[in-house]
């Protein structure tokens, strides 16, 4: 494989199929997201919008296509899902915290257990990471003992730590109730206006429209419809998406 | 033993026949409850590491991705939970035991590299081993799916997510179960008499052999020590669950 560069797409996806058995659930998905972009998939569930991010760090595997993170290719047998792991991070809608480690520790378990960093250099780096989300004084609360929006935050700080270049979002705000949905999307718009290139499945169309730079509009597998919020929103095209903007906004 | 205790129990010998706690006067016979009680101590003490280790690794093994692996382990835990503890320790003993290589230390006397209480250790080991994984097992499938993915998404191997993240979690489900079975565990100990093993019930029946008058004060001793002994260990165990729960989660 050439090297990578950063003028050329960071995650390039190609005509992606994937199948749960005879479930057809992505049917030929193409997009290009380019360093530093945010891009924000939206749609009805059930669209594949999730099994889209999730097959980009190789969580689902897919039958037909190709999808490159940085020149690798995800859809690979002999994949070094570590390699590609480093470069991805991600956050899932339940959290999915260490429920027997403290908001400190799940922070700075990955990069000495897997990255093997040293230990005291990780410890000042996963302060500052909880300062960041804003969650001084919770470091040493066990997950159980957080509200859902200071979970998601630990998460974020969590997949930060491993240093990685994108941010896979998988509707991270859909299990919180209204007001601490809030405390989550100002962080990762943070994260975004710091240059962090990021995927984000969301049901949250304001946010979107603040931060994305492209929204991509899934259905039945296919993307119906993309384009920069402004246009897509006000000038949605395709009957399908105006069906769903509708509804939704 | 303190001389007044043992005066008064050589009295009551005296004043009621029956009562003859002979084990608790004659120094003989102390030394053989004494050590019986320390070849119980340590067949369970062994036994218990060993059935956890090798609940833990038959556990990893039984999610292996390999299918003849996981037949070996669910094979392995047929065999030992379906037949009694009492034949597996005679099968051990008679039949494996003559296989296994003898050495002579003074050029007469043949001594097996593995004795009766090397077997013991091994049998009852791979038996409580056999229910350990299962116990093992229920807890790891308690875990959920999106933790073990958000390892993975974290660039976890499946060996690395298992000890640091599926077994901690899956080790405190697993307490109770685990609690009940290394109980049951202390108590076949005894059944390695049936092997010649020098263990407290071996020792007591030696005892009332020798002296048919201690046969009701030894087997009252019994039930008081494993009454005490397994107290210890429940209420170790209890304590042990309490230190790990954690703040603020369910199990």
């Amino acid at each position: 494989m050439m090297s990578w560069t950063e003028d050329q797409p960071m995650v390039s996806i190609k005509d992606v199929h994937k199948s749960f058995g005879d479930l057809e659930v992505l049917k030929g998905v193409s997009m290009d997201i380019m360093k530093g972009q945010v891009i924000c998939i939206i749609g009805p569930s059930g669209s594949g919008k999730s099994t889209l991010i999730r097959c980009v760090n190789a969580l689902n595997d897919i039958q037909q296509g190709s999808i490159l993170v940085e020149g690798q290719e995800v859809n690979d047998p002999d994949l070094d899902k570590l390699e590609l792991r480093k470069k991805v991070g991600m956050v899932f809608q339940q959290y999915n915290l260490f429920p027997h480690k403290t908001a400190l520790q799940n922070v700075m378990m990955a990069p000495i257990q897997v990255l093997k960093q040293d230990k005291a250099e990780i410890e000042k780096q996963a302060y500052e990471l909880l300062k960041k989300v804003r969650l001084e004084g919770k470091e040493n609360s066990y997950p159980g003992e957080l509200s859902g929006g200071q979970q998601q935050r630990v998460a974020i700080a969590r997949s930060l730590a491993m240093n990685p270049d994108i941010m896979l979002f998988d509707e991270v705000t859909a299990a919180l109730d209204p007001e601490t949905v809030k405390e989550v999307l100002v962080t990762i718009k943070q994260l975004a206006e710091e240059g962090m290139t990021c995927i984000l499945v969301t049901h949250e169309m304001g946010f979107a429209r603040e931060v994305a730079d492209m929204i991509y509009f899934t259905d039945r597998g296919v993307i119906v419809e993309s384009g920069p919020p402004a246009t897509f929103f006000d000038e949605a095209k395709d009957p399908r998406t105006k069906e769903f903007l509708s509804q939704i906004l | 033993m303190p001389e007044f205790i043992a005066d008064f129990f050589r009295q009551l010998a005296e004043d009621h026949p029956r009562w003859n706690f002979i084990f608790f006067y004659e120094p003989v016979e102390i030394q053989r409850v004494l050590s019986g009680i320390g070849v119980t101590l340590q067949l369970s003490i062994v036994c218990l590491i060993l059935s956890v280790v090798i609940g833990i690794i038959g556990a990893w093994l039984q999610g292996s991705p390999i299918k003849w692996l996981r037949n070996i382990v669910q094979g392995y835990i047929q065999f030992f939970r379906n037949t009694p503890p009492v034949v597996q320790l005679l099968f051990f003993y008679f039949a494996l035991g003559q296989f296994t290589p003898t050495y002579s230390p003074d050029g007469w006397l043949e001594i097996p590299w593995i004795s009766n209480v090397g077997w013991a250790i091994i049998s009852l080991s791979f038996f409580a081993g056999a229910f350990n994984v299962e116990i093992f097992r229920a807890g790891i499938e308690s875990v959920p799916d999106s933790t073990k993915e958000a390892a993975e998404a974290l660039g976890y191997s499946r060996m690395k997510s298992y000890i640091y993240i599926i077994l901690p979690l899956a080790f405190r489900v697993s307490l109770p179960a685990l609690n009940n079975n290394l109980v049951n565990l202390v108590k076949t100990t005894t059944q390695a008499i049936a092997i010649a093993v020098p263990e407290l019930l071996y020792q007591c029946v030696t005892i009332w052999n020798n002296y048919p008058s201690a046969q009701y004060p030894a087997m009252l001793f019994l039930f008081v020590f494993y009454i005490g002994l397994v107290g210890l260990i429940v209420m170790g165990m209890n304590r042990w669950e309490r230190q790990l729960k954690i703040p603020g989660y369910g199990v």
